[in-house]
Order: C-alpha cells, then sequence, then structure tokens
C-alpha cells in the first residue's frame, strides 16, 4: 500500500515535471509574443479610452474645468484665468497646437477660436473672464466647454463613441453626431457588407471546385488542386495588379465582353465597389476552397450510394444526403473568410474608390496620416472585437490549429 | 463512383454543371496570373493586349533600378532573418504544445496562433506606437521583430502537423538506449519532423516577403520592401516593370509550392516508415 501510494505521487511529480518542461518549450515564443504583439495592441486598446493630450498641455484648465457646475452657460472668472494662463504658457512653448489639433476633434473651428484668442489676449487682464471673450465671443458658448472637459482626460469615452457615430451634449447626454461628422456606421456597415457579399461569393464559387476536388480520383484532382494553390501562394500585390490590368477601360475583361458583344463601351470595373468584390473574392477564394475540400474529402460516398439506390433523385439525394455534411466545412470556410475580409486593406485601397475603403483603411489613415491616434485605436478597437468574437467562434466550433493553409 | 453507364439523365445533366462551373471558377482562379505574364515581355509601354513585340527591357529596368534591387535586398534580409527567429521559435512551442495537456493549453494555442487572425492593420498600428519610443520604427529590427510574431504561428502549425504523425515511442526507445534530450531530439526527432519544420520555414518566409501593411506604417524609406514598392508603384501608375516583378514572383511563388509539394511527400513517406 505504501508503495502503490509513493509510485502515484512519483508517477504525478513526473507528469508535473513534464508538463513544466512542455510549458519551457513554449515560453519563449510566447514571451515573445506577448512583448511584441500582445502588449502594442493592448497599448493600442488603451489609448482608445486614454486621453492626456489636453491635460498635459494645459494642466490649469483641466484641472479647474472641474467646478464648472452650471452647464447652460460659460464657466466663472477662476476657470477663464486658468484658460488665460494655460494658453500663455503654451505660447511660449509652443504646445499650442497639441491643443488646438485635440480640441478640434470635438469642436470644428477650435484651431482657428485657440490661435486667435492666443494672438489677442493681453499682457494682463482685471478680469480674464471679459479678456478672453473680447478676444472672441464663441468663449460665451457652453459647447467649447464642454468639448475642453471632455478632453481633460485621462479617460474618456470620447473616441469610441464618435466611432459609433455618438456624442455627448454639454449637458453629457447621449446624442447621434450631427450629419456631416456621422460616417462612422456607414463605414462599418460597408465593411461588413463588402465582407459578407465576398464570403457569399466565395461559398458559390468554391462549393462547385471543392466538391469537384473531393470527388475526382488523386491522379485527376491533384493537377487541378495545383490551379487553386498557385493563385493561393501568389503575392497579393501580384494578384492586385494583375486585377487592375485586367480590369482597366482597355483590360482584357472590357475587351472580351466588347468582342462578345455584351457591351458596347467599355464599363468601369475599377475603382468601384464591383473591382474590390471581384478582386477580394479571388483573394479569398482558396480560404473558401481548402476547409470545404478537406471536410468533404472525409464524406465516405456510401450514404449517397444508399441514397440513391432507395430510389431518391439526385438532386434530393445531394440536399438530403450530402449538403448537410459538409456544413462544418461551410461554417469553416465561411467564418476564416469572413474573418479575414473584415481587416481587408490592401486591395480596397488599391482598386477601389473613395466610397469603398473599409474600415482598416480609416484605421491606417487616423494613424499615420492625421496623427489622431485616439480615433485610430477606437476604429481598431471595434474591428478587433468583432475579429475576436468570430474567433472565438471559430475556435469552439473548429479549433484554431484546424486553420488549413493548403 | 457509379459506372457512368448508370447514369440517369438528371445525374449527368448535374455532372454537366458541375464540370462547366468548376472550371469557369479555376480559370477565374489561373487569369490574372496567365494575362499579366505576357505583358512583362510587351515591347510597348501599354499594359494592353495585343502585344506589340517581344523584348526583355522591363526586366531590365527591374535589375538595373536601384530602388527596386534595395527592395529586394530588404525583402530578403527581413524574409531570412524573421524566418530563422519564427521557425526557433515556432518548432520549440509546437514541441511544447504536443506535450502539453495542462489547464488552458486551448486558450494558449489559441494565442499563439492569433497573429494569423488580427487584422494586420490591427498589428500594424500596435507596433507603430509601441515601436516609436524605442526607435524601432524605420529600422530593419523592428520590422524583423514584427514580421516574426507575424510568422511564427503558420510555423506552429506546420511542425505540429507533423509531429501529430510522429511516434512518441521512438523518442522513448531512443532516451530508454541512454540518449541524453538534446541527442534525442537532434538525432532522432529533429530528422523526422525535418520536412515539416522546413515547410514551416517556408510560410515564414512567405509570410514576410508578402507583407506589406507592416511595412507600410512601420518601415521608413531606407526598408522599403519589394511588396512596398510595388504598393506605391501600383498606387501611382503601374509601369511594365511592375508585371516584370510580378512575373518573378510568380515564378518564385511556383517554386514555393513545388517545394511545398516535394516536402509534404517526404512526411509522408517517413510517416510510412512507421506505418
Amino acid at each position: 500500500m505504501d508503495d502503490g501510494l509513493s509510485l502515484k505521487v512519483k508517477l504525478r511529480r513526473a507528469e508535473r515535471m513534464r508538463q513544466w518542461r512542455a510549458f519551457g518549450l513554449i515560453a519563449p515564443m510566447l514571451l515573445f509574443l506577448v512583448v511584441i504583439f500582445v502588449v502594442p495592441i493592448a497599448d493600442m486598446l488603451r489609448r482608445s479610452v486614454h486621453d492626456v493630450d489636453l491635460s498635459e498641455v494645459w494642466p490649469r484648465t483641466t484641472q479647474a474645468i472641474g467646478a464648472w457646475t452650471d452647464r447652460t452657460q460659460a464657466p466663472d472668472e477662476p476657470i477663464f484665468a486658468a484658460l488665460a494662463q494655460d494658453i500663455r504658457d503654451s505660447q511660449a512653448n509652443r504646445t499650442l497646437a497639441t491643443a488646438a489639433r485635440r480640441l478640434n476633434y470635438d469642436f470644428s473651428g477650435s484651431r482657428s477660436l485657440i490661435f486667435g484668442t492666443a494672438r489677442a489676449l493681453p499682457e494682463d487682464a482685471p478680469s480674464w473672464k471679459a479678456a478672453v471673450l473680447e478676444a472672441n465671443d464663441t468663449w460665451a458658448s457652453p459647447e467649447i466647454w464642454a468639448a475642453i472637459d471632455r478632453a481633460s482626460g485621462p479617460i474618456t469615452a470620447f473616441f469610441l463613441l464618435q466611432a459609433l457615430d455618438l456624442e455627448r451634449d454639454p449637458m453629457g447626454n447621449l446624442r447621434a453626431a450631427p450629419e456631416d461628422e456621422s460616417i462612422y456606421l456607414d463605414v462599418l456597415a460597408r465593411t461588413f457588407g463588402v465582407s459578407l457579399s465576398v464570403t457569399l461569393l466565395c461559398l458559390a464559387l468554391g462549393f462547385p471546385v471543392a466538391y469537384l476536388l473531393a470527388t475526382l480520383p488523386p491522379s485527376k484532382a491533384n493537377p487541378l488542386m495545383i490551379l487553386v494553390l498557385l493563385p493561393f501562394w501568389t503575392s497579393l500585390l501580384v494578384r492586385t495588379a494583375a486585377w487592375i490590368v485586367l480590369l482597366q477601360d482597355q483590360g482584357l475583361v472590357n475587351g472580351a465582353l466588347q468582342w462578345m458583344g455584351i457591351i458596347e463601351h467599355p464599363i468601369r470595373l475599377i475603382f468601384n465597389r464591383a473591382g474590390v468584390l471581384i478582386a477580394m473574392t479571388h483573394v479569398l477564394l482558396p480560404f473558401m476552397i481548402l476547409p470545404l475540400y478537406s471536410v468533404m474529402k472525409g464524406i465516405p460516398p456510401v450514404y449517397m450510394r444508399a441514397a440513391r439506390s432507395l430510389g431518391a433523385p439526385p438532386t434530393v439525394a445531394f440536399l438530403r444526403i450530402y449538403l448537410p455534411q459538409t456544413l462544418p466545412g461551410i461554417a469553416a470556410g465561411t467564418l476564416l473568410t469572413f474573418i479575414i475580409a473584415l481587416g481587408y486593406y490592401i486591395t480596397p485601397a488599391l482598386i477601389g474608390g473613395a466610397a469603398d475603403q473599409m474600415v482598416s483603411y480609416f484605421i491606417a489613415f487616423y494613424t499615420s496620416d492625421t496623427v489622431n491616434w485616439g480615433m485610430a485605436s477606437a476604429l481598431g478597437t471595434v474591428l478587433l472585437t468583432a475579429t475576436l468574437i468570430l474567433y472565438t467562434i471559430y475556435n469552439r466550433l473548429i479549433g484554431a490549429d484546424q486553420v488549413k493553409l493548403g | 463512383m457509379r459506372s457512368a453507364h448508370n447514369r440517369t439523365t438528371e445525374e449527368w445533366i448535374w455532372l454537366v454543371v458541375l464540370w462547366v462551373s468548376a472550371c469557369g471558377v479555376l480559370f477565374f482562379l489561373m487569369a490574372p496570373i496567365l494575362a499579366i505574364i505576357p505583358l512583362s515581355f510587351n515591347e510597348g509601354q501599354f499594359l494592353t493586349y495585343p502585344l506589340s513585340g517581344f523584348s526583355l527591357r522591363w526586366y531590365e529596368d527591374f535589375f538595373t533600378d536601384e530602388s527596386w534591387i534595395r527592395a529586394l535586398k530588404n525583402s530578403v534580409i527581413i524574409g531570412v532573418a524573421s524566418t530563422l527567429l519564427a521557425t526557433v521559435l515556432g518548432t520549440l512551442a509546437s514541441l511544447g504544445l504536443i506535450k502539453a495537456t495542462f489547464r488552458g493549453k486551448g486558450f494558449l494555442m489559441a494565442l499563439l496562433l492569433s497573429p494569423m487572425i488580427v487584422p494586420l492593420v490591427i498589428t500594424a498600428v500596435g507596433f507603430y506606437l509601441f515601436f516609436a519610443p524605442y526607435g524601432l520604427t524605420a529600422s530593419y529590427t523592428g520590422l524583423i521583430l514584427a514580421h516574426t510574431a507575424l510568422a511564427s504561428p503558420f510555423v506552429v502549425i506546420a511542425v505540429s502537423a507533423t509531429l501529430q504523425g510522429f511516434d512518441m515511442n521512438l523518442a522513448r526507445a531512443a532516451a530508454g538506449l541512454g540518449a541524453d534530450p538534446v541527442t534525442v531530439f537532434r538525432r532522432v526527432m529533429l530528422p523526422l519532423i525535418a520536412p515539416g519544420v522546413a515547410s514551416g520555414a517556408l510560410f515564414a518566409f512567405a509570410t514576410s516577403f508578402d507583407e506589406v501593411v507592416v511595412v507600410l506604417l512601420v518601415a521608413g524609406p531606407e526598408q522599403r520592401t519589394l511588396p512596398r514598392e510595388m504598393f506605391s508603384g501600383i498606387r501611382e501608375n503601374i509601369s511594365p516593370t511592375i508585371t516584370a516583378v510580378a512575373t518573378i514572383l510568380i515564378v518564385f511563388s511556383t517554386l514555393l509550392l513545388v517545394s511545398l509539394e516535394v516536402l509534404r511527400r517526404r512526411n509522408e513517406r517517413m510517416r510510412g516508415i512507421r506505418g
């Protein structure tokens, strides 16, 4: 008995050692990814709610604004005095542009307002409120003060709300953003719509190919498989360039359509939605075909034969017996294609027009072109949340390591 | 398969529909690749058919243009370095994952593979904001680290697939005969999983070699890679030189595909030994 127990303990200890050793082997990559991949993304997510641009350059105003209680009118003298001091200081150490840029995200016209006020402000004044209002009477409106309040950080929902076309009124209530600033719901809907269309196109086009490949004997299927894998392995930029060449006004597609007499004049196929859908479907089609193929490959032909010999017509047998067995493949392929499509950037950027840009484009645009990192991060948060939800579903249904690469 | 003489009319119709639609889609998949190759040998300036004569001038353009050559060099440097790193990290992790039975393994696996799934632009912005304070933007180091993160999941997938077919008894036998763990790995496991490691490395290289979103945001003018140069080329005005680069890259991916197929066959043969 005593021996048995010690053997059990030893076994458990040995197993624990084994597990630690296994973890030790995983640790380098885990550590690397945490530092190089997870932390930067977490940091980006933090920026979508973190907002210290203004409080760093205007410490007095962002502190004092807490005392502003009657939000139907501009605040009192102390807050105006803090503002005047902050404007002088940030003019002296050249941080006025930072404040102007941050406030401009929320309150358009802030840039000229702030620079104009800075120029007109006197050296000293008995009442700063009077002096500031004298410099520019926009300061009498509670709207600009509410914008300052929202920007005073350190935590803000401003960017996330803006990503959903929402804003707060001076009283702090949620309301829809003005029409001319409401672009993001459109962008998100467009991203979703394009991804869904591409996924459905891929399913419709991919299904027959996968079926043919799965039912042909290997000697015939293998050469055909190359026709799927070669485009899959070809550089994305090469395929995009090829589509531009094919779809341009004098391209082969227009030429062929004219030759066949379907159209008289070239039709526009690039820099619009049609081009984006064609090129994205082409790029993502292998991601649909490969999971479908691997599921269809595992479907034994005996069920279909049984259904047929029991008298089911081929169409009925296919719909009732074969199709349900391909559902795991359909689920894997559509989820994978949809997830990849959601984050697409390069293809729409090169083949699409201004009205075809998806959310990724705006994230890149705000990061590098306008340096509005809060907005880039907020849109990134929305996109990442959608992706991770779908990835979790994919993981539950299929398993992450089942991503088929050919 | 039912033999042909048993087919009913309905089955024949479906068979024809299947072949016609599948071949149509396969044509759709190959058409752009086939269409761009002849244009690279075109003598004329314009990217339209019919061709105006045979010429290699666009290839000459590519091989004599300083910025294209630098882009090619950059792509190779960054690709090779990140492939080496990713292959080491990914292979070690796969060896651990196959042994691991601890709780949270599924989550760990999902985390290790997540760089494949997270939209590239998010990864790129993450790198961009994170690297800036350390001076890693516009540096080779930054790009190599970023591409290693993106490429290592592909190594995990390829090596894990091979390890699933690996008979652990071989490793146990070697250990039982007195080999230390390092020798077991080097002399017994590595030769048997080598095809998987090699295809993982190819996946990793292809990932880095084709990546452009991270390069767009993180690289400086010194680190412009081939896809990055193509991106500007396509955006500004497609010159015929782009079709020459495209053709070279198509040849490259064909070689890649052939190597992977050879490795896959080798891997199956190796598994055949123990079966």
